[in-house]
Order: C-alpha cells, then structure tokens, then sequence
C-alpha cells in the first residue's frame, strides 16, 4: 500500500531529490534524513510550534505535514535562516534571557523572523499574536517578546 | 486512546496518497474509495486524527494542489471561499475584514498564525465541531455550501449541512467545493465573540449575531451560537424578539434571557469538555447581548 515517491524541493537554498513513502511526515525527512536537526519534535499534535518551517515564505507545522506536500515547495528550516533579521534576533535573544534549555527556541526564531519581515516593527500585540503557537516551558515569554521588540529596534536603527 | 500512549512523531497507519490537479479527478477518487477514503487540505486535524488512530484511511485525497479549490473570488452579489483557501487567507482578505465583521473576528481566533496558515475554511466547517468557530458567522451571514460528487452538484444552506458532533449530510463520494456568502444587508453590522480557557483552546460557547437598524427599529437580525448543541445552531426565537424592536440593551437583555432558555448543552459531551452545561447556558446569554451591542454599534456606524 505504502507508495515511495520522489519529491524535488529547495531546502535552505538548496535543491533536493529524496524518495518519500506516502506516511512520511516532513518533520521525519527534515531531521532523520536530511539530519537538519535544528527543527525539534516535540508534542506531534500541532500545539507547541516547536517543528515550525517555513514554506514557501510561509509558518507551517513540519510535524502535521506530509513530506509529499514539499514536492515543489520551498522550505526553510531554522538552519537556512541567515539573513540580517535572523542574525540580530539571535543575539537580542541571548541578550533578553529568552533562552534556557532552548528546545522551543529554533520555532520562536523561525516565527519571530517571519513576524519581522512581514512586520518591521510590531507592537507587543503583534509579537503576542506572531508567537501564541509556540510554548516555552522554562522561562516564559517575557523575555522572547522583549527579544522581539529590541530586534526590531536595532533593525530599524 | 491517550495521546501519551501513542507515538506522534511518526505518521503509522499506511495509506495511498493522492494528489489531484483537478475537481473531476478528486471527485472520481473519492467516487471509487469512497468511506476508505479521507480528503486532505490543512491536515492540521485529519493528520491528528489519523495518529492518534481514531481514524485509519486507506486513501488520503490532498486537495490542497486543486488551483479551483484555493480561489476566493468577490462577485457584485456574494463571496465564494473555495476548500482549501487557509484561515490566514481569509483573514488577510480586505472585504472579510471590512464588510464580514464577524467572520473575521472568528477566523483570526482560531489557533495559532501556523495553524491558520495551514488550516482550511473547508476543513473548519466539514469537521462540524459543535464549537468550531467559522460556523457561528456563517450561519449569521446566510452561507451556502456547495458541494460535488461524480453524479453532479449540490447547493445547501449551510443551517442543513450539520447534522451531529462530527457529522454532515456529506457523502463519503461528496467533495466540499466552496462556500458562497451573499452581500450582507445594506447597513448591517456582524459580530463574533467565544469564551474558551486560553487562546489556542477551543471555545466553551462562541457567538455571533447579525443586525441592521433602520430608524431606530431592529429590521434584520439573525443569532447562532456554537459549543451549547449538538451542531452549530441559529437561535431564531431571539431573533423574532428584536425584529420589529427597538435595539435598546433592555431588549438585548430579554434576548440574553431567551437564548439561554433556548440552549440545551448535551450533557454527555458537552457536560464534560471544557465546561459544565450551566455554565455554557449562562455564558450564551451572556454572548448573545455582547455581540448584538457590538453589531449593533457597526450597522449604525454604516449610515
């Protein structure tokens, strides 16, 4: 019954070939082979945000997508975001304590990237809203919004 | 089946996988497989279901590849949503934020800006949750759903399309093809409210009324309420009350009153998930008053 397929997609820039049977998730193809494993598994049912990709510029849930659906698509994993956005984000991160076992922090640095780029500069609402799919469960959110909204200053300066 | 004894990091169940570009060819999958068949847009609940093992397909249609199904298009008399356009979509989109109030209200509540983005209006209705939150506005906004199978089309007001708790007059054979708004009346406004334990949760009991002042005097007015019955439903002896009315909060108050009459939570699933049937019969009435006002505010701002 299970069918392999061969999808071609862009992952991080870079085109892709890989064979996928029918049930493979992308989460599955993005860590176990192509061992990106920035992206983190965690509660598989679509409420942590911790598996969060991009595709096709777009925030989706690598682990409640099928590896099929990339077939065509492209899709940015925490490891291919390098631009000047996701740089400064990484460091106020460091700076604001919004890190401690680090975990949800490739899903909060995927979703907050694309809040920048579509929202140069958010309001606390905004960053609210961006970020309400993806849990922390150590340090809490005070210190990722406050990373949020300094990134934006420094970018916008 | 409790999510901690079963794996979720794998998709387990083994089915075949289709991808077709055109309506005729969803619609003769689903023709040829029909009950083992499941059709596949946002995936953010089938693919959950499907691995916690309450279902097991043995044919998954994704439909998401379908250019005449992720349409959503403004005609002078209505809007037409097509399957698989995403919650996100219908957010972003000008004349829902502007004109459909409550639809937009409703469609920017649902889960999180990863979900809507995958999740679909077609996924959100065919899933007939009693607490769904697109439901409520559509009801309110007067929608129509048309469906397909091979035999040919159907057109059904979207009050016939729920029948229970996960259930719809839908076929196995039958694929959701869009759902058309009309105009709402000139001068009305639309409102959408819920009441759920945090943002990301489902709702205990949501909301939404329509309303259109004309002299000081209620002339059209239609309430639906979610999460409080089987289905999604219009409370249509509130709506009697004010047609005619003047919209004054003492008569939202008497509405109040009568839609929690009306409501009958079932106690089997309703008593237990999320909150306790009183609580949802008070909340209701509750919800009904907020979003009369609210509508109300927005069809006068219309003059």
């Amino acid at each position: 019954m299970k069918m392999a397929r061969i999808i071609t997609f862009t992952i991080n820039g870079k085109a892709r070939k890989e064979p996928v049977e029918a049930n493979t998730l992308l989460v599955n193809l993005i860590r176990e082979r192509l061992t990106l494993t920035g992206t983190k598994y965690a509660c598989g049912i679509g409420e942590c945000g911790a598996c969060t990709v991009l595709i096709n510029g777009k925030p989706a849930l690598s682990c409640l997508t099928l590896a099929a659906e990339a077939d065509g698509k492209d899709v940015v994993t925490i490891e291919g975001l390098n631009d000047k956005i996701s740089t400064v984000l990484r460091e106020t991160f460091l700076e604001e304590g919004a890190v401690q076992c680090g975990f949800c922090t490739p899903g909060f640095l995927v979703m907050s990237s694309y809040l920048l780029k579509e929202k140069p500069k958010p309001t606390e609402d905004e960053v609210k809203k961006y970020v309400k799919g993806n849990l922390c469960r150590c340090t809490g959110y005070i210190g990722v919004i406050r990373a949020i909204m300094k990134a934006s200053e420094k970018i916008n300066n | 089946m409790s999510i901690n004894t079963i794996n979720t990091r794998i998709l387990s169940t083994e089915f075949e996988y289709f991808e077709p570009s055109s309506v005729e060819e969803a619609v003769n999958l689903l023709g040829r497989y029909k009950e083992q068949s499941a059709v596949l847009s946002g995936g953010t609940d089938l693919l959950v279901r499907i691995k916690q093992k309450r279902i097991e397909p043995r044919y998954l249609v994704n439909i998401k590849r379908i250019d005449a199904l992720r349409r959503i298009e403004k005609t002078p008399e209505l809007l037409r949503i097509g399957a698989a356009v995403s919650l996100l979509e219908i957010e972003q989109y000008d004349f829902v934020r502007t004109n459909l109030e409550a639809l937009h209200e409703a469609v920017s509540s649902i889960g999180s800006m990863q979900i809507r983005n995958m999740a679909t209006l077609g996924g959100n209705i065919s899933r007939a949750s009693p607490a769904g939150d697109s439901p409520p506005p559509l009801l309110v906004l007067g929608a129509r759903v048309n469906l397909r199978e091979t035999s040919g089309t159907k057109s059904i007001p979207l009050e016939e399309f729920f029948r229970s708790p996960g259930r719809t007059i839908m076929k196995p054979s039958e694929l959701f093809i869009n759902l058309e708004i009309p105009n709402p009346p000139k001068e009305s406004g639309t409102a959408f409210l819920k009441v759920a334990r945090t943002g990301m949760d489902l709702a205990k009991v949501n909301a939404a009324s329509m309303i259109m002042v004309e002299d000081n005097v209620v002339q059209s007015c239609r309430v639906a309420l979610g999460g409080v019955a089987p289905t999604p439903i219009r409370v249509k002896k509130v709506e009697e009350l004010l047609i005619g009315e003047k919209p004054t909060d003492a008569r939202f108050a008497d509405a109040a009153k009568t839609a929690s009459d009306e409501v009958r939570p079932i106690a089997s699933s309703h008593s237990h998930k999320r909150s306790t049937a009183q609580y949802r019969i008070n909340v209701s009435g509750v919800l009904v008053k907020r979003t009369l006002q609210l509508a109300r505010g927005r069809s006068l701002e219309r003059k």
